[in-house]
């Protein structure tokens, strides 16, 4: 039994629909960002897969800037969950369900 | 054979972490197990030949992101108390089931497509070195980096931004 390249992918597939699923029971923001993280390592990892199907490095160079995105991303999601935290005092989304400030 | 062993071990590490991310009612705990699945995804990045990508994995999410992440956590508190919230009727039921269908139906298309798995591992001629991808970043990719550079500049600038910029009253500002 080899390894092929489709394992990585069926793998890939299972890690990006448990990250949907935290998303959709989770209501702690956090938690849902972690989801998030993990549904975009799900995709690096598809990127990373087929690079070696195809023997193109091209695969690898998008999964660096998907790193690059999520970085930036992670940096602008927590930086609104602290400042909604301290206004709330709460990093639960179902308690900012309204607009009003 | 030793291939298919690593491989095993590995998924099934990065699948319980992931699924003990979603079900720990502790968010540290999450942390971890997001932590867990993110270094099994760096093996699974150097089995595919992607030396640099793996080393970047393991600095930039395991090192920085995580720690990030722990930091807000310690920040704001753990709260234990009711960590799913409200919940509509079966909402675990109904997350599974399109969990499940999201998932049978990525492969489904993935096989439909051209993604059959024929290959044996290994066969492409892939060499993922640091040297590799900088060809390829800085040369074909040059501007798609720039873009990229100024996205983390505009993110910093943002993150400062909604830091120090607060909508307080005039007499509780300090100095």
């Amino acid at each position: 039994m080899t390894v092929t390249v489709s394992w990585f992918l069926v793998l890939a597939a299972g890690l990006f629909s448990i990250g949907v699923a935290g998303v959709l029971i989770r209501r702690n923001a956090l938690v849902m960002f972690m989801s998030i993280e993990l549904m975009l390592n799900a995709v690096n990892l598809t990127f990373v897969a087929v690079s070696k199907e195809l023997g193109l490095i091209e695969g690898q160079v998008a999964a660096l800037f998907v790193m690059v995105v999520a970085a930036a991303e992670v940096t602008i999601g927590l930086a609104i969950i602290v400042s909604v935290f301290r206004d709330r005092s709460s990093a639960n989304v179902d308690e900012l369900a309204e607009l009003k400030g | 054979m030793a291939e298919t062993i690593v491989f095993i071990i590995f998924a099934a590490v990065a699948l319980a972490g992931a699924v003990s991310m979603i079900t720990a009612s502790n968010p540290v705990y999450s942390a971890m197990g997001l932590l867990a699945a993110m270094f099994a995804i760096a093996v699974l990045y150097v089995m595919l030949d992607a030396h640099f990508v793996a080393a970047v994995q393991v600095i930039i999410y395991a090192g920085a992101v995580m720690t990030l992440f722990l930091f807000v956590i310690m920040l704001i508190g753990v709260d234990k108390p009711d960590a799913y919230g409200k919940q509509v009727p079966a909402q675990r039921v109904i997350t599974g089931i399109v969990a499940l269908g999201l998932f049978g139906s990525i492969v489904l298309a993935g096989r439909a497509a051209w993604i059959t798995g024929s290959n044996a591992f290994g066969t492409a001629n892939l060499n993922g070195t640091a040297e590799a991808v900088a060809d390829e970043l800085f040369g074909t990719w040059m501007i798609v980096f720039l873009a990229t550079v100024m996205l983390l500049t505009i993110a910093a600038l943002g993150t400062i931004a909604l830091a120090y910029f607060r909508d307080v009253p005039e007499e509780e500002m300090v100095g």
